[in-house]
Parts: C-alpha cells; structure tokens; sequence
C-alpha cells in the first residue's frame, strides 16, 4: 500500500495522512492508490504538512501498518536510543518492530 | 573569552528579528517552504527525522558559565531536556518547534550566542584546540586568530554562498588535537626561523564521501596578512570550485583537479592583488581582541600532588586531566561517554552541573571539543579531589578519554535524515562490550569512530577504528575501517573488507582488538601496531 507521511509544519513532528487530515500514529495511516500527488500538493498549500512525500508500507491482519523502509520506521516510532522518548515509552519491545 | 560589542550584539539581534518576521510570514502562508528553508537553515534550523534540529554555533568551542546554563535552560524550555555537543564543537537541539524558534534565538542572543552560518555554503563555525590557552605545549594562544577569522568570516558578502560548506581550524601547537588537516583550511601557528610568529596554511582537507589530507600550501604567512591571505584562498576556490555537482563542489576536490602547486600559485597571486586593496584589518585590532583572552590570575605555589589513594580516582587523573602550561592546574576533561551512553548527550542537569563546576574550579571557562566531550580547561591539581566528587555524583566522572569508550559517533539512523544505519546503538553496545570484557583500559589509546553514513559527521575516516553504518538492500550494514588519524600524524583509515550486521560489528571491534593485543610491542598504541604489521593480521581474524 502507499501512504503519506510528513512534518507537521508548526511543530515538526512526524505525521501520518489518515484519510482526513494527519495522525502522529503510523497505524492510522491509510491507502491512498494514486492519489498522492494530489493530497500532498492540497496538504502543503493549506500548511497542514511540511516536507510530505509518499511511501510504501504494508498493513497486517490485525491492522497495524509497516513502512517498507527502517527510516520510515524510525520515523513512526522515534529514536530507539531513547525509548522514553517514544511514541510508546511503556513497551520497550516496539523497539524490536523497527529492525 | 571574547565580549561583544555593540556592533556584535546589533547584529545578532538585528537577525533575530529578521528571522522572527521570516517565521511568522511562513507560517501566515506568505512564503512557501521552499522560499523559508534557505532561511532558517541560514539560521541554523534544519528539519530532521522527528522534529526540527537547531544547531547552535560554539565559537571555537569555548563557553562560560552563563552560556552553559543558557544552554540547558534552553534544552528545558525548548526541547525535551537535553542537548548534544557535535563534532564540530557545537551544540544541536532535536526537538525544537518552529513556532518557538525566534523566542530561542532571542535567549541565545541574550547570552552572546546565534546559530548563524552553522548550515548552508558559507563559511562555519571556526573550531580550535580545546586546550587552547592551557596546553603547555602551545606556542600561543590559538583563539584570538581564530575570533578575527570569525569576524572576517561572519556575514561576508563575497562568501554566502560559496560552492559547498566552508571548515576552517586554527592550531597552535605541534600536536594536533583538533583535526586540522581534514578541514578546508588548517592554519597552524608557528614561529619561522627568524622567531616571528606567522601562519601555516594547509588547504584542501576534508572527510566526507571523499576524504582528504590538506597538503601545505604556504609554510609561513605573516600575522599581518592572517586576514589577507585566507581571503585570496577562498576568492580562488569561489571562482574555481564546482558548482555543478555538490559531491564535487569542496575545496579539497578543487585542490586535487587543479594541484596543490597551481592551486597555490593562483593564491600568491590573488595573494598579491589583495595586498594592494589593503583589506587587512590593522594589527591594533587583533590585539584588542587578545586582550579578552589573556590568561586568568593563577596562583603560584600550588601543590602539583593530588590524593592518589582512591583507586577509580587515580585513574580518572591518569585518563582525564592534560598538562597545563601553569605549574599546579590541569585541563580537566569531562567524558560525555558513560559506559552505554549515548555520546555527546547531556542532559540539561548535567550542564547546570558542568556549568557550576566551570565556574566554581576553572576561572568560569569550559570548552566543547570535537569528541564530544567538555574541558575545564585550567583546574588546580589540589582541588581534582572535590570535583571528581562532584563530576561522580552526576555521573560524569567516566575516566575513559581517547579510550575505546570515548567514541565519536553521529546521530545516525536515531535522528538524521541524511543517515543510511544507527551509529548510536553500536558505540553503545561496544562501549558495554569493552566494559564487561575488561579489555578497555588494557587496550590503552584507541579512538574508535562510527558515522551513519557516507557523509562523515562521525570521522569514520579518521579513527584509529572507524565504522561506516550503510544501507544494504534495506537493512543495515557496518563497514569496518583500520588505521585513520585525526592527529598530526593525520592518515585515513581503509576499509577491512564485507560489511558486518549490527551484532557482526561489535564482534569484529573486539576481533580487531585482540589481534592488537596479541602483536602489540612495547609502548605501541593500537594505531602504532597497525601500522607496522599493516592490514592482513586483522583480515585473516576477521574474515576466518
């Protein structure tokens, strides 16, 4: 599948195209076929997004999405140094979902 | 250290509100991005993978005490508690929210500092010798050179926008603690034969995709010159250096094409031409500049014995404290490598801390250096006592430096959006690995050094180990280099062969260790062991 993902421009922090506006939750991420182009040009002129591009990522049977690249994986969750600095400070194991 | 004065503090200010109009018209929708990124990257502020990164410019690398406290005020108020002190001897914030940048700077600006030129083709953040004005083997005080290169070199119209960025290093001893010849333009400090103080100019050094070691370009330049002739080096490369391809728009690339010896005789003559302009500022100035660095009242007749008897103490001594030109004081480095830490990270306790202990035991001056850790640069020797007690209670007492603990790493993988692999994860995991094995301190002098990728923010080239983190079909791979030098015996290392995964890795540093430590002789640090059995001993281990 092919997903969105961006900066939110005020702040800077990951986001991610829900169908509806931008999520911080890579899970929320939705399918946009070849709409992308459009979303992200609609997206950056309104300010809602900063430095948008689309991605590859795959959506398991119980709904969690997988950006196809660690970068991006990094990106959803943060750095794994610092896991307190996390999306999910109380499971250290989501570490091991980014390798 | 250097006070601004009027002209420095409107100038900064100036660009604070410059940058704070620039902010609000973006985010009103009145510019677009790619209008607004050349300016705050003018203004240090990158977008990086989690949030904007801004870096802050450390003048060759020196802090007082005010500063240091406005440094981790502004890891509280900012960012997310806590900074990290780069190779470059700067510090980088990773949290920071565009909205509130101006209000940052405005607090930098408050405390004499910006983060203007540290991105973008234009000439950096000037960095030094940590040492300097401490070092009993200096020839003089390096920094006041490198504050006039800094006012030279801040806002030049001519060199905003040069080919590529601009790294500029000033050294004033035989032994290079600095890197020197891996930047654009080295300049060492030297007297000639007739005992005058001038100039050498190494130019076209660098790291990166493709590494350099700068060749001498000019044995000797006048101190009067200093300004005159580092302007006819950097007219010949804007004219010159590429522009039509970024990996090959350095001044080593140029350098390299052109030859040193062509290179140099078109300096000498723009050299010539310049001199008749009369660019050069009056000597008059450079002493008023000195006059900010002259030394601090030390005390004569101090005791040059510290309290041995605590083991762990004595060899923090032994690792962390550098001869001082003064009898009775030290320069004291602080280590920001604790056994799996993450290197060059401090928390904004910690440089309260540091900045406390600046003030309270080294005449209020700390310095950045570029392996990311802190000097105390003049520490009386009777007093070591009470402020490795005071470093151990905020666990910054790590007696690691130029060890295999001490690791350079970049960000990585963690943080940069420039990065193939992690650096961090590894110099954590063999930071541990040399822990728990024992071997670390057995090994004695190894400087290990981990860059994310081919760009070289970690001195991969330079270690005396280096790792290269790269992207391999996906996942990450670690190239393991042998043999590099940042030091005046400057080399660059090669490459071992096949990449390792991240857990191949550790085991090929310690590999690479043990067969230091089976061939070692008498008095060699692993570098000098290298050297003499040369690359196959380590091959056969690593690839058996």
């Amino acid at each position: 599948m092919k997903i969105l993902t961006g900066n939110d421009l005020l702040t800077g922090l990951v986001t991610w195209w829900d169908g509806q506006g931008w999520s911080p939750h890579v899970d929320d991420a939705v399918d946009v076929g070849d709409e992308a182009e459009t979303i992200l040009a609609r997206e950056e002129a309104a300010r809602r997004v900063n430095a948008s591009y689309a991605i590859e990522a795959t959506r398991d049977e119980a709904g969690k999405v997988r950006p196809a690249h660690i970068k991006d994986r990094v990106r959803a969750l943060g750095p794994t140094v610092r896991p307190d600095l996390t999306l999910k400070p109380a499971e250290p194991e989501a570490l091991n979902w980014v390798i | 250290m250097y006070k601004y004065d009027n002209y420095d503090q409107e100038m900064v200010d100036t660009r604070v509100a410059e940058f704070r109009d620039q902010t609000r018209r973006r985010l009103e929708g009145k510019m677009t991005e790619d209008q607004f990124k050349p300016l705050r990257l003018q203004n240090g502020l990158y977008l990086q993978l989690h949030a904007y990164m801004l870096r802050v410019a450390v003048p060759y690398g020196t802090l007082n005490s005010t500063q240091m406290h406005a440094l981790a005020d502004i890891a509280d108020k900012y960012d997310r508690g806590y900074g990290h002190f780069t190779t470059r001897q700067n510090i980088q914030y990773n949290w920071i929210k565009l909205e509130e940048a101006p209000d940052l700077l405005a607090d930098l600006a408050k405390v004499e500092m910006h983060a203007i030129q540290t991105s973008g083709n234009c000439i950096r953040n000037i960095s030094s010798d940590q040492y300097a004005g401490a070092a009993a083997d200096e020839l003089v005080d390096p920094r006041p050179y490198a504050e006039l290169l800094r006012q030279w070199s801040s806002f030049h119209p001519e060199f905003l926008h040069l080919p590529r960025k601009f790294k500029i290093c000033v050294i004033a001893s035989d032994t290079d603690r600095a890197a020197m010849r891996l930047h654009d333009i080295g300049i060492q400090i030297v007297k000639n034969d007739a005992g005058e103080i001038g100039c050498a100019f190494y130019v076209g050094g660098g790291m990166g995709r493709t590494p350099m070691i700068a060749p001498l370009i000019r044995e000797f330049v006048p101190l009067d010159q200093l300004i005159t002739y580092s302007e006819a080096c950097l007219r010949v490369y804007n004219r010159y250096g590429r522009r039509d391809n970024k990996y090959k728009a350095r001044i080593k690339i140029l350098v390299h094409e052109m030859g040193k010896d062509e290179y140099a005789r078109q300096v000498e003559e723009e050299f010539a031409h310049l001199l008749e302009q009369g660019i050069e500022p009056p000597l008059a100035e450079l002493e008023r500049i000195k006059t900010y660095f002259q030394d601090p009242e030390f005390k004569t007749g101090l005791t040059d014995k510290a309290d041995r008897s605590d083991e762990n103490f004595a060899r923090w001594v032994d690792s962390n404290c550098m001869p001082h030109k003064t009898p009775g004081y030290v320069a004291v480095t602080i280590s920001l490598k604790p056994v799996g830490g993450i290197p060059g990270d401090a928390s904004t306790e910690q440089m309260h801390v540091m900045a406390d202990l600046a003030k309270e035991y080294s005449f209020d001056e700390c310095r950045v250096t570029h392996a990311q850790n802190i000097v105390l640069p003049h520490v009386e020797i009777g007093r070591l006592n009470e402020l490795y007690g005071k470093l151990a209670e905020a666990g910054l007492a790590t007696a690691n430096i130029d060890h295999i603990g001490d690791i350079i790493a970049c960000p990585g993988l963690d943080y940069c959006s420039l990065a193939n692999a992690r650096s961090i994860p590894v110099a954590q995991k063999i930071s541990q690995r040399f822990a728990e094995n024992g071997k670390g301190e057995t090994l004695g002098q190894l400087k290990l050094k981990i860059s994310g990728c081919i760009n070289a923010c970690g001195h991969h080239h330079a270690g005396h180990i280096g790792i290269l983190g790269v992207d391999k079909k996906g996942t990450e791979n670690y190239q393991l280099l042998l043999g590099g030098s940042e030091a005046e015996d400057t080399s660059l290392a090669k490459i071992t062969g096949p990449g390792f995964d991240e857990a191949g890795i550790v085991d090929a540093v310690e590999k690479a260790a043990d067969v230091y430590l089976a061939q070692r002789e008498d008095g060699e640090r692993f570098l000098d062991t290298y050297r003499r059995i040369g690359m196959d001993p380590f091959k056969e281990a690593l690839y058996a």
